[in-house]
């Protein structure tokens, strides 16, 4: 099958591979980049496990070529911990213990960052209904809704905390 | 029975008690878990498998010539020559057989029929749909009852019998059973079926087999819960000496029983990589998981209970068809065919009780594994928790009660129930009572006579379960003759720290963590200093594995019995240091101190720091233990869950309002862990009572063979779970802990059922079997005239 060059950037590093045309997204992450912190959990699109951001926006890379996220910018499990201090959701998910398994946990990561992306302050029914394609078999999503509700939190006062000092020394 | 008792170590030490943060997810929560797909070995090639369409039917032949020509294909693998390997049957762990690649006839859809070796995933899979197999197919039995008639297509014919009965088990007295039945005041009976379900841990099984052809050595990195009897059977099956054997598992995605069984691929993958001189990965699709992995349940129940007319309990007499599908290839202990579903008397003291079983075969899958339940135990549980609601109805007294009229009282412990079994400790009032205060029992029953006079359907659910968990004591329980004890290794370093072997295998339980709080609370030393290591043959002891909650019951017993072995080479050690005897020594807090003069003393970093640089003469160098326990009798944790549903009259969704789960454990190593653990089992609980089931046409199709058919509860689906706990250790246990991470899916199934029966009584409504979909209720709703 003739080959295609990709080009994405995958948690802010250029990276170009030789793909068939194929080849699914969660495939050129996993087996071509070597990104296996994103998962495969079923071949419907129902389980989440392998959601990532596309240009900002929530995809499950199992339902993606890799040749349709040419030119895109993607962000993985991988991409969360800048410069190796842990998002506010990886550190809510430690604390809340809002994993076990942990198979789910990147892709349940990935998806609840994009919620509180589009609604940084969710009710305990919007997380739900927002994390609602990813399936977890091991928590029972308490302590998921708990972790999310955490890292809302803190993401919130983030925000604020650059407007409050700005308006103290004025 | 008490509350949670306050943790005897400080929180740097976290012992007992704490709900220590985990140990394991710094990785998990980074994407650096290694999860089967995510081992990559050089030169590895792929391994997909063909799979039958049809549910029976001969092999004419099978033609790999054009799959051969599929660029990347290096190899298909048929029965035919595995058979030249005598490979191409396996046994089962329940001392049954099942195939491995057929050489004649498929038996159920989805059987593996060849598999293909390829470069690549993508090359191994279009050298699957390369395959061509000329099937002729044969009459097809899928209903149990059917397949036990004279005349009925013999599913197993290797088996040199003319039935598809496979075998028969009791338990309890029948003729006095019969006749306490037939004196009591009054007698309800039901038909009661538990369809078949599937664990669907969210990551699927694999493995990466890897041969060494130079050193003889196979390495197979794999899904599996049971690590060291894998092993075991690999070497008697293949004949490789065990010592070139070594399974790693890794991190495993979920197991919930699923796990444990050996399947085909396993097998297939093995055989690739010594014929190709290669790794050979073999992961499976999830249509592959739901389709031929074992599976769960699937037992047809009639039940009878008996009551004297105030609403005493007499007897129980249960029959049950149990649906193998194509091989008995559940994981139970070798003595016990249908589990320890003869439990069934669960948490009331009933005088009397009988329990059949035939297990029969069928075109369908292989199994009978749990799903998230210890051997059978949750099937034992939805029955009489079912019956005890019939009952209660039927007398029109209030299901809690009844309950608390019937059962079990807490000075009849230690209990032998009427099939045999000696329940270790109880108190089954207590946890009810708290579930009825903390829901608001009294109120909610107000509420329903309100809305049931408004036309509205609510209903109340109670159950009151009894596991029994932990197998078990060497003189009952064995699985293909291996006794089922557990291990652990301790080895304390000489600054302190200490490294912790175990032969159980964690799926998620956050063992990495509640173990080193084992050895923290016992030794002292903290628990971020002590690293736990499982899965990986060549260095853990030999143990069991992970499964019917066995986990704490013996290798948790087994951590506190080898720590306790150092402790007293500990004591040794500091008698020579403190240069006393070491009579006059006690232990407390990590340390030992003589007696009357807490000053002087040596803690077990001192001693550990000793015992490789200053020994006294005589003694062996060194600070370490291993201790293999075979526990005295199983552990029966309990507990009480009310679910409260609201029926839409239009539509038949059931919704749970509320559901309160009052558990008891024992005691509790980490509550938060143990919190989670009851979480999750609840959600495996409500997935079966309201969503999941695996079923079939008449044809042997499986209709729910992936996730757009097979519904996993969501978040949006599963209830914020209400959870409390009472805590009544068990008296054999060194920690006085029971286990934990099935009580919740073996409880939770009946208390939304009985919720739902409760809701639709007054309609006529005497049962409902589960999943009780939409469509289910819609059409109940029908014939009882409802009408939104």
């Amino acid at each position: 099958m003739a080959s295609q060059t990709v080009t994405v950037t995958v948690n802010g590093e250029p990276r170009t591979a030789d793909v068939e045309p194929r080849l699914l997204l969660v495939h050129l992450l996993r087996d071509v980049l070597g990104l296996t912190g994103t998962h495969i959990g079923c071949d419907t699109s129902n389980c989440g496990a392998c959601t990532v951001l596309v240009d900002g926006v929530s995809a499950k890379s199992c339902t993606m070529f890799a040749v349709q996220a040419d030119g895109c910018s993607i962000t993985t499990i991988e991409g969360m911990a800048a410069g190796g201090t842990l998002h506010p959701l990886q550190q809510a998910f430690w604390d809340q213990h809002g994993l076990q398994c942990g198979f789910c946990t990147p892709g349940m990561i990935m998806q609840a960052a994009w919620l509180l992306e589009q609604n940084g302050d969710p009710t305990e029914a919007q997380i739900r209904e927002g994390i609602s394609g990813n399936l977890c078999r091991c928590t029972g999503y308490v302590n998921i809704v708990k972790a999310i509700q955490q890292a809302a939190g803190e993401l919130r006062a983030a925000d604020a905390a650059p407007a409050t000092a700005g308006a103290a020394a004025s | 029975m008490g509350h949670a008792q306050a943790p005897t170590t400080s929180p740097e030490v976290g012992g007992m008690g704490h709900s220590l943060k985990r140990k394991e997810d710094p990785r998990f929560i980074r994407g650096q878990g290694e999860y089967i797909d995510d081992v990559v070995l050089p030169g590895m090639l792929w391994l997909d498998i063909v799979r039958s369409p049809y549910a029976h039917a001969k092999i004419k032949s099978i033609d790999s010539s054009e799959a051969l020509k599929v660029p990347g294909v290096a190899a298909v693998v048929t029965g035919a020559d595995l058979e030249k390997a005598g490979l191409h049957w396996m046994p089962t762990l329940m001392s049954d057989t099942q195939m491995v690649l057929p050489t004649d006839r498929v038996v159920y859809q989805s059987q593996e029929v060849a598999a293909v070796v390829a470069t690549s995933r993508y090359a191994a899979a279009d050298g699957v749909a390369a395959v061509y197999v000329d099937y002729e197919p044969l009459p097809v039995v899928v209903d149990p009852f059917k397949a036990t008639e004279p005349g009925a297509t013999l599913v197993r014919p290797d088996k040199g019998t003319d039935t598809n009965h496979i075998w028969h088990w009791e338990s309890g007295d029948q003729e006095g059973t019969d006749a306490a039945l037939a004196a009591s005041d009054v007698k309800v009976a039901q038909d009661i079926y538990i369809p078949r379900i599937h664990v669907a841990s969210i990551e699927t099984c694999g493995c990466v087999a890897d041969w060494d052809p130079v050193t003889e050595h196979l390495t197979v990195h794999m899904t599996t819960q049971a690590p060291h009897a894998i092993r075991t059977v690999f070497s008697l099956v293949t004949k490789i000496p065990e010592h070139k054997i070594r399974i790693k598992t890794h991190d495993i995605g979920g197991g919930f029983g699923g796990k444990v069984p050996v399947y085909p691929g396993y097998v297939l993958a093995c055989v690739a990589s010594i014929t190709t001189g290669k790794p050979v990965k073999w992961i499976e699709d999830r249509s592959e998981n739901l389709q031929a992995d074992s599976f769960a349940r699937d037992y047809h129940i009639h039940a009878e209970l008996g009551a004297t007319k105030d609403g005493k309990l007499t007897a129980l007499k249960v029959k049950t068809l149990a649906d193998h599908g194509s091989a008995d290839a559940a994981a139970n202990p070798s003595k016990f065919p249908a589990g320890l579903f003869n439990v069934i008397t669960g948490s009331y003291d009933l005088p009397k009780a009988f329990v059949e079983v035939d297990g029969v075969y069928t075109n369908k899958p292989p199994g009978g594994v749990a799903y998230r339940c210890s051997f059978r135990v949750t099937e034992a549980v939805h029955a009489i928790e079912r019956m005890a609601d019939v009952m209660a109805h039927e007398l029109g007294q209030d299901p809690a009660a009844f309950r608390l009229n019937n059962f079990i009282r807490p000075e009849q412990f230690p209990y032998k129930s009427a099939t045999g079994w000696e329940y270790d400790s109880g108190d089954y009032h207590t946890a009810l009572r708290r579930a009825m205060e903390l829901i608001g029992y009294d109120d909610l029953r107000k509420e329903q006579t309100e809305k049931r006079a408004r036309g509205e359907l609510m209903g109340i659910g109670i159950s009151s379960f009894t596991e029994i968990v932990g197998a078990g004591p060497s003189h009952t329980f064995d699985i293909l003759g291996i006794k089922m004890f557990d291990s652990c290794e301790i080895r304390v370093h000489p600054t302190g720290s200490a490294i912790v072997r175990l032969g159980v295998q964690t799926q998620g339980q956050g063992h990495m963590t509640t173990f080193a709080q084992i050895v923290a609370e016992e030794l002292g030393i903290p628990a971020s200093q002590i690293t736990v290591e499982e899965g990986d043959t060549d260095t853990a002891p030999y143990g069991l594995g992970t499964y019917a909650s066995r986990s704490t019951p013996t290798a948790g017993a087994a951590t506190a019995m080898a720590s306790r072995k150092i402790r007293e080479k500990a004591r040794l050690l500091a008698a020579h240091l403190l240069e006393a005897s070491p009579d006059d020594l006690e232990w407390t807090n990590g340390r030992w101190s003589v007696k009357g003069s807490p000053d002087r003393f040596k803690t077990i970093q001192d001693i550990a720091f000793a015992a490789y640089t200053n020994h006294p003469l005589g003694m062996e160098a060194g600070l370490e233990a291993v201790d293999y326990y075979d526990p005295p009798n199983l552990t029966f944790p309990f507990g009480s869950y009310i679910a409260v549903v609201d029926i839409d009259k239009g539509t038949g969704e059931v919704k749970v309002r509320r559901f309160v789960a009052v558990d008891d454990c024992g005691n509790i190593i980490n509550p938060m862990i143990v919190d989670g653990q009851i979480h999750g089992g609840l959600t495996m609980g409500l997935a079966p009572a309201l969503y999941e089931e695996i079923r079939y046409d008449e044809q042997g199709n499986n209709l729910s063979g992936t996730f757009m058919d097979y519904l996993l509860p969501t978040a949006v689906e599963t209830p914020a779970w209400e959870t409390d706990k009472t805590v009544t250790p068990s008296p054999h246990h060194p920690l006085g802990a029971k286990g934990v991470g099935e009580s919740a899916t073996v409880g939770a199934p009946p208390a939304i059922a009985n919720a739902v029966v409760d809701a639709l009584w007054h309609l006529g409504v005497r049962h409902v079997d589960i999943p009780m979909t939409p469509p289910r209720i819609w059409a109940i709703l029908q014939e009882k005239g409802v009408t939104a």
